[in-house]
């Protein structure tokens, strides 16, 4: 009989042939999907070329997406697009999006059914812990893991000690994904889940839709969490169904699997919640911000750029307009989004409220491009950081939200709730 | 391998974003990235920094984004070493990876002051405050970190597992 093991002990010990793994032991692991994008993936095919290696070790397992810079901003961005292209089309790699096609990156693999529950996944990107939400583990590295994942299809890991967060108990209105990882950043800060797994369980947890849930496991990084793992149930199931390319594996935690800490939270005693510059652990509730006042709203992201996210913006904004100072730009994460926003009618919502809507693109959120702040601007965002100089100048300022949120302050022009108008 | 160098302090959370920040991520040349180094938190870092200098930090160093061209901008700056009282996982990562010197010690950190004259001895992980006299012992990397480390890098580790030389 292995030793209990939560979630993350498991996937981490199968995909290294081994029964159980231990905290702090350092394995090698069979990966599942390695990802990067337009800003990591140049440095990691430059790496990729110094290994030596001919062909990718699986062009079926190799996702490049380029959506920070995309459409190309400028003459440097779009050479750093073309090696991205460039090397798809000559490793044959099945997962390359194109502008057109593409979105944002961890909006866009779970919503084409790319990353599957109980997958091993690296990413050249921090938020790759975002497919945690699916029952995978998944996590940020650099271009060179990256670059050697594309040759060998390999990691290393060192196992991390687990987190458990259980939510129980009634969500209060208006509180969401969002608002429920704000108020666990704002609680144990920055790093407190540094080099650890999160696990995230509870009664609240499974009451929330994918969408809500994907924000939260995208958001583990902001604790310094190496995954944020959301165990599958009925909600995962029937978003997986029909869309995931392969059958998942559903792993969960053993009811005596050890955990470094537990912490139990009140459902009932999270707030709406916005974290003010320059930490998202500088989490308050809104409630107590609406003072702070605002020159742009953000409406988007891998954090919340989903469907969800859209109709909540939108119902906010329906037969209102944006506030004449403030800019209100959204932009759905996929194309599919894109899509699915003219559909329902969001679109017309949106622009009859006076949004700029914009095509797939991180763009303004890590201060690329579509939305960068003037010197002591400030902006509410559905985005996951707000260092100094993310949007923009460094004396500029980033509010962290929820979408309904960022809306009713557009048309605000300050923070508020949406009942606040 | 011995460092030597002059100490640049600075405080915690010290994230990716005000290493590189993303403004200038539409190059991946280290060069070119390098005269922006930690340039939203200290505007005079890359006129003052010599080769060989040190970063000395508190907790959660580089945190925030994967980029590597955080540690290759610090790298390219000349930096020799940064020592930090924690480091956040994946900037961990990226500098073995790429053969940035990192030491966690964070009695060293408490103890050096800017502009100290810092040497490290990354085989033993002893770090001697030359302007004190103190001498801290670091936290050891574990034996497969250090073989990583020793064959020059991740790439270079690669290159020998697949046999290619």
């Amino acid at each position: 009989m292995p030793r209990p093991m939560t979630i993350a002990e498991k996937i981490l010990a199968a995909h290294a042939g081994l029964d159980e793994v231990v905290p702090g032991q350092l394995i090698e692991c069979d990966l599942d999907l390695v990802l990067a994008n337009d800003i990591t993936g140049p440095i990691a095919i430059k790496e990729f070329r110094k290994i030596g290696a001919e062909r990718v070790f699986d062009a079926a397992k190799i996702a490049l997406v380029p959506d920070h810079y995309a459409p190309n901003k400028d003459i440097k961005s779009a050479e750093q697009t073309k090696m991205l292209r460039d090397f798809a089309r000559e490793q044959g790699i099945a997962h390359y999006y194109e502008v057109g096609c593409m979105g944002v990156e961890h909006a866009l693999l779970p919503e084409q059914g790319v990353v599957a529950a109980g997958d091993l996944i690296i990413g050249a990107d921090s938020h790759t812990c975002t497919y945690g939400a699916l029952g995978a583990f998944s996590t940020g590295v650099g271009s060179t893991d990256a670059a050697v994942g594309f040759a060998t299809g390999r990691a290393w890991f060192k196992v991390p000690e687990s987190l458990k967060f259980e939510i129980e108990g009634e969500l209060r209105p208006g509180v969401t994904g969002k608002d429920i990882i704000l108020y666990i950043i704002g609680m144990i800060g920055v790093d407190g889940a540094l080099y650890k797994a999160m696990e995230f369980t509870g009664s609240a947890i499974r009451s929330l839709s994918m969408e809500g849930r994907l924000a939260i496991s995208n958001m583990a990084i902001e604790a310094g969490g190496k995954a944020g793992i959301i165990e599958v149930d009925d909600v995962t199931r029937a978003y997986m169904q029909g869309r995931m390319e392969r059958p998942g594996v559903e792993y969960h935690s053993d009811a005596d699997a050890e955990y470094a800490h537990v912490y139990r939270i009140k459902a009932e005693d999270i707030p709406v919640m916005v974290s003010w510059p320059h930490l998202p652990s500088n989490a308050h509730p809104v409630a107590e911000s609406r003072d702070i006042a605002i020159d742009q709203a953000v409406i988007g992201s891998c954090t919340n750029g989903r469907i969800e996210d859209m109709r909540q913006a939108a119902e906010v904004l329906r037969g209102r307009k944006v506030h004449p100072n403030v800019r209100c730009i959204v932009i759905p994460a996929t194309q599919l989004v894109y899509r699915q926003c003219i559909e329902e009618g969001l679109m017309e919502v949106f622009l009859d409220a006076n949004c700029a809507v914009s095509t797939p693109t991180c763009g303004p959120c890590l201060g690329g491009y579509m939305g960068i702040l003037a010197a002591g601007e400030r902006c509410v965002a559905t985005t996951n950081r707000n260092f100094v100089g993310r949007m923009g100048d460094p004396t500029s300022e980033v509010y962290l939200s929820n979408p309904a949120v960022a809306a009713a302050s557009a048309v605000a022009g300050h923070l508020a709730l949406p009942e606040d108008l | 391998m011995e460092f030597k160098g002059t100490a640049h302090r600075y405080g915690r959370d010290i994230d990716t974003d005000v290493i590189i920040p993303a403004r200038y991520l539409n190059t991946s040349d280290p060069a070119e990235l390098t005269k922006h180094c930690l340039e939203d938190l200290d505007a005079d870092f890359v006129r003052n920094v010599a080769p060989g200098d040190i970063l000395v930090a508190e907790e959660n160093f580089g945190c925030g984004s994967s980029r590597e061209h955080a540690p290759l901008c610090i790298k390219a700056a000349g930096v020799s070493c940064v020592i930090a009282k924690s480091f956040a996982r994946i900037f961990y990562r990226n500098s073995i990876n790429i053969g940035l010197p990192i030491m966690e010690c964070p009695e060293a950190v408490d103890a050096i002051k800017q502009g100290d004259v810092v040497k490290v001895d990354a085989d033993t992980g002893v770090i001697t405050d030359e302007t004190t006299g103190a001498v801290f012992q670091a936290h050891p990397f574990p034996p497969f970190i250090r073989e990583i480390i020793e064959k020059g890098g991740l790439v270079n580790r690669t290159r020998e597992v697949l046999g290619l030389k």
